[in-house]
């Protein structure tokens, strides 16, 4: 010691006696800590019960449904038409992919074919969601661990993709564009522009994403190592989508269950090798490129041609005949009112958002209502592994797994 | 018919009720007693190979003799299948084995289940409600009985009536 300061108290140890009366004596006990509801970096009302040793996660315990409002009920009581606006409130922050899985599963149920332009808008507009998922994602994810300056321009280059979705359907996030059968109406020439002029901006912002974190030590220490799951624990729990493929296992229902114009176009799916939050911290990146990649093939690709399935006894007519013309109104009344009919049977199908796999459960006994609807979040699912990834390490990496599930509290708790 | 089904056909002669295949989804509906057999061998057989659970639902016939439907999907990384599996239980009593050991992902999946429907699920490590509050007592909110507005119990919160606010 430099100084000496008489006030200090000094406790000297007598070797023969170590318990002496003079050495404060240190109990320790286990601490339960309630993070959350409210907490900022719970993406929404999600508490945990963390059970703590000094600052060490012993056991975690989820406690969810803050936001449960019966999504799955209030399903069985509409037609198939009506459930579509429910499903931009299931992942609020990405209506787009909710609409296309729901839509998808009703299609496979009724057995339904898209037409080809269509494929190819649902296609772009999908990718388009993902890089607005992703941007969003590492966003949240960087502001939970402490850096700050990524969130600015990630939200920045997110605002213009907002607006092109203002322009294309007139909400920036509850969007309700998919249809069943199709979509709900064409991209403009204009709406072309200036995705085109966003492909040509977004790659070097990717690039410049990464200089702020790659290279930023405190980033590194904080994902490097954090939240490891090995593959085989990883598919045992049901993980999907970037948590899964952190861990080194390659599914991916765009690749192996190929939808839409998936199969038209060529992209490659990164995969990690540690399971660490860093690795899948990576994925989303590479994944950034690969979308981009995607949207320039089917814009070169996609062809003149219908955007709605020939199927008028299921599918609603364009908006502009239905405000001209009274059949196509009356049409319209009766398939929100009344719903199409819809064949007797079970179906499950499954979306590769870019969460995970977000999947629709239908059971259909005919009749324009589904007799039950199930959905598989993949928020929910990845909680069930939470505790398991967050034991053993500090109670600041608790942030971190809620950031890297990328969770919604919307999607977690329907 | 679907080579799975075959397979599933071969190895039980009893306990298999109903396949079917529809749309591609391929499903097996076993007796309750055999379900945890059959789920053992969609794990462990190396044809099967069923390593990734899906989710588990629940569906409610409440005219038949056996009212609930608890469905598993499972799918196969390695070999790219997907199987969905199936078990009826009776209303009176509602306990259907866990599979939360044979795969991790079935605790929460299974605890939704019991919370939206009531089944009970045998050597569950943590059987409690998920989405609905713990002190929840109206029952299980997507049973066909439950109303939509449910039975009342929101009404006896204390909001603000509109006059005053």
């Amino acid at each position: 010691m430099a100084f000496e300061d008489q006030r200090t108290t000094v406790y000297k140890v007598d070797p023969e006696h170590p318990e002496s009366e003079t050495l404060p004596t240190l109990r320790t006990e286990e601490l339960l800590l309630n993070m959350g509801p409210q907490h900022p970096s719970t993406h929404g009302v999600l508490k945990v019960i963390l059970e703590l040793e000094g600052e060490r996660l012993v056991k975690s315990t989820p406690v969810m449904g803050f936001l449960h409002r019966g999504v799955e009920k209030l399903a069985e009581e509409g037609t198939y038409h009506q459930f579509i606006p429910h499903t931009d409130r299931l992942d609020y922050v990405c209506a787009m992919y909710n609409n296309f899985a729901y839509c998808r599963a009703v299609e496979k149920l009724l057995n339904l074919q898209v037409p080809e332009r269509a494929e190819y808008l649902r296609t772009i507009v999908a990718e388009v969601q993902r890089i607005i998922g992703h941007q969003f994602w590492l966003s949240a994810q960087a502001l939970d661990i402490g850096a700050m300056t990524v969130f600015f321009y990630c939200f920045r280059d997110r605002e213009i993709l907002l607006d092109w979705f203002d322009e294309l359907c007139g909400a920036r996030l509850t969007t309700s564009w998919y249809r069943i059968g199709g979509v709900e109406r064409d991209l403009t020439p204009s709406l072309i522009d200036k995705l085109k002029q966003f492909l040509d901006y977004f790659p070097p912002k990717i690039d410049e994403y990464q200089v702020f974190l790659e290279k930023n030590r405190i980033w590194l220490g904080r994902t490097k190592g954090v939240a490891v799951i090995s593959a085989e624990d990883a598919v045992s729990f049901g993980l999907s989508g970037p948590v899964l493929r952190g861990s080194g296992v390659d599914y991916d229902l765009r690749k192996y269950e190929p939808y839409s114009a998936y199969p038209k176009c060529e992209f490659s799916v990164p995969v990690g090798k540690n399971g660490d939050t860093y690795d899948r911290y990576w994925i989303r990146m590479m994944e950034l490129y690969e979308s981009v990649k995607i949207i320039r093939q089917c814009l070169e690709q996609m062809q003149e041609g219908p955007i709605m399935a020939d199927a008028p006894s299921i599918t609603l007519p364009p908006k502009e005949r239905v405000f001209t013309n009274l059949e196509a109104m009356i049409q319209q009344f009766k398939l929100f009112s009344q719903g199409f009919d819809a064949p007797p049977g079970e179906i499950y199908c499954g979306t590769e958002a870019h969460k995970g796999e977000l999947g629709f459960h239908i059971v259909s006994t005919g009749g324009g209502k589904p007799y039950r609807l199930k959905i598989r979040a993949p928020s929910f699912i990845h909680m069930g592994a939470f505790d398991h990834m967050a034991r053993g390490y500090m109670i600041s990496d608790a942030c971190t797994i809620f950031g890297t599930y990328d969770i919604v509290m919307g999607e977690c708790d329907r | 018919m679907h080579p799975l089904l075959l397979r599933v056909q071969h190895t039980f002669s009893v306990g298999v009720t109903n396949m079917s295949e529809w749309r591609g989804d391929v499903a097996v509906t076993v007796t309750r007693d055999k379900l945890r057999e059959v789920a053992l061998f969609l794990r462990d057989d190396p044809g099967m190979d069923f390593d990734y659970i899906v989710h588990v639902s629940s569906v409610d016939w409440p005219d038949d003799e056996e009212r609930f439907e608890v469905v598993w999907e499972f799918y196969s990384i390695r070999k790219r299948h997907r199987i969905r599996l199936k078990t009826r239980v009776p209303e009176s009593d509602c306990v259907v084995d866990s599979l939360t050991d044979l795969w991790k992902g079935a605790d929460f999946m299974e605890r939704e289940v019991y919370d939206m429907m009531g089944i009970r699920f045998r050597n569950h490590p943590d059987l409690r409600r998920i989405l609905m509050p713990d002190d929840y007592t109206e029952g299980y909110p997507l049973r066909k009985d439950f109303p939509l507005r449910g039975k009342g119990w929101r009404d006896t919160f204390e909001f603000l009536d509109e006059v005053q606010r």
